[in-house]
């Protein structure tokens, strides 16, 4: 399965790429909108500000790219600030996609950033989060979205209260947390995204 | 609840893992990345790669490892240890480092800080601080700086750190336990989450760590000698009734 990892200046993603890899994709790092647009699966990873990374989505095009995937009906996954900017405006300045409705807000809790191992509670049924329920994956995040449609959360985990940890919507999904980073369990989460970006 | 997390800490000159003064064959190591794949095996919460000697010898980070590093393992992991500055700092994390941890560079120049939480996001920046007597040294505990180590920890959050790695250094290598006032005044005076670190020998160490508000815990030589006891620790944690990732 062709995986393209959307290359818009937010940081190192030889990390995802690799753990992709592993999971049986065959990946490519590009800032080609066609070829974004295109492929079987289209990754947004990245970290940093939604802000900025909003930006370098639009500064290459990509955000028009993913739209039309959207449009389409093709797979988009979302990580951390990737899932960030299928959202709408945030604390933190800046506005993503508004692909999903909702918005980003500051950790509410007692440490911040929200910063290690935290565990799955799997909320409703869906092919990215199946068989994770209790896993846990790695945290690294000072903001979460809040979506106005509790339909679309599809595993939560508590840091100082609920914390959205992945969403999917038809053929828009996103973690919060870093599969590529989560062991055994990440490498579940990017199986299933392969199978799931098959069947759509 | 975000579990406790225990940090395998691998000291890092010329390439190879140099922590532990028993270890007399280093080979039996392997490279750095043998050995960190062996720790995420056997349950690492994530890994903190030293670059010991850079700092001293004026020598640029390890960037190949990073690569590798970043390709390789599926846990996180952060890279410290001769980062002289902004570019250093962005270099690595350009490489692939999940963190980066910068001493002196940042006491010297607390902007560093800002400026890559701002490109990278706070997540990614760790300030580390070593402190004798609650005071901050630099140069591998050489240089007393003549701060307070907590009015220290306190401007490093301010100025973007997302994370503080605290380092008695009255207690690296003793094996008698953490500086626990220390890391109980650093932890009470920031929201950030902290890393204790030096003195680990037995896991009742980490649950005082833990105790007195640490995040996350180093071990180092403990578990050079004999990794197996890295499983071991956490579920001697677990039976103490910490929330441990095992």
């Amino acid at each position: 399965m062709r995986v393209v990892l959307a290359d818009y200046g937010a940081g190192n993603l030889r990390s995802v790429a690799s753990a992709f890899a592993r999971a049986g994709a065959e990946i490519t790092i590009t800032v080609d909108p066609a070829e974004v647009r295109e492929a079987p699966l289209a990754v947004i990873a990245g970290v940093g500000h939604v802000e900025s990374a909003a930006r370098g989505l639009r500064m290459h095009g990509l955000d028009a790219a993913i739209r039309d995937r959207v449009t389409a009906g093709r797979p988009v996954l979302g990580i951390c600030v990737g899932m960030q900017l299928l959202f709408g405006a945030s604390d933190e300045g800046g506005s993503g996609m508004e692909i999903l409705g909702g918005s980003v807000s500051r950790v509410q809790a007692a440490r911040v950033p929200h910063m290690g191992w935290n565990t799955l509670e799997i909320t409703q049924p869906g092919e990215l989060v199946q068989g994770l329920d209790g896993e846990d994956v790695y945290f690294a995040h000072s903001y979460a979205v809040e979506p106005t449609d509790d339909a679309v959360v599809v595993a939560v985990a508590d840091h100082g209260g609920r914390i959205v940890a992945a969403v999917q919507q038809g053929a828009v999904a996103g973690v919060q947390f870093h599969p590529e980073r989560s062991a055994l369990a990440g490498a579940r989460i990017l199986e299933n995204a392969l199978a799931w970006s098959k069947s759509a | 609840m975000v579990k406790k997390r225990v940090i395998p800490c691998l000291d890092v000159a010329g390439g190879r893992v140099v922590k532990g003064v028993n270890f007399v064959d280093l080979r039996e190591m392997g490279e750095p990345i043998d050995l960190a794949t062996r720790y995420s095996e056997l349950g690492a919460d994530e890994l903190v790669f030293l670059d010991i000697t850079a700092t001293l010898e004026g020598r640029g980070p390890i960037l190949g490892l990073i690569e590798r590093a970043a390709a390789e393992l599926t846990i996180p992991f952060t890279v410290g240890g001769g980062v002289t500055g902004l570019d250093d700092a962005r270099s690595l994390l350009r490489a692939g480092a999940d963190k980066v941890a910068i001493n002196r560079a940042a006491f010297d120049d607390p902007s560093i800080l800002t400026a890559l939480a701002d490109e990278f996001g706070s997540q990614a920046v760790v300030c580390a601080i070593d402190a004798r007597a609650g005071e901050v040294v630099t140069h591998a505990g050489k240089t007393p700086r003549g701060r307070d180590a907590v009015d220290w920890a306190v401007e490093a959050v301010q100025r973007g750190a997302g994370e503080l790695l605290v380092t008695s250094i009255d207690a690296d290598g003793t094996r008698e336990g953490y500086d626990l006032p220390l890391t109980r005044a650093v932890a009470a005076a920031v929201e950030v989450p902290v890393i204790a670190s030096g003195g680990a020998g037995e896991a009742r160490h980490l649950a005082e760590a833990f105790e007195v508000g640490a995040e996350a815990a180093i071990i180092a030589s403990i578990v050079h000698e004999r990794p197996e006891r890295l499983p071991e620790l956490k579920i001697e944690l677990k039976e103490m009734g910490w929330n441990v990732r095992t």
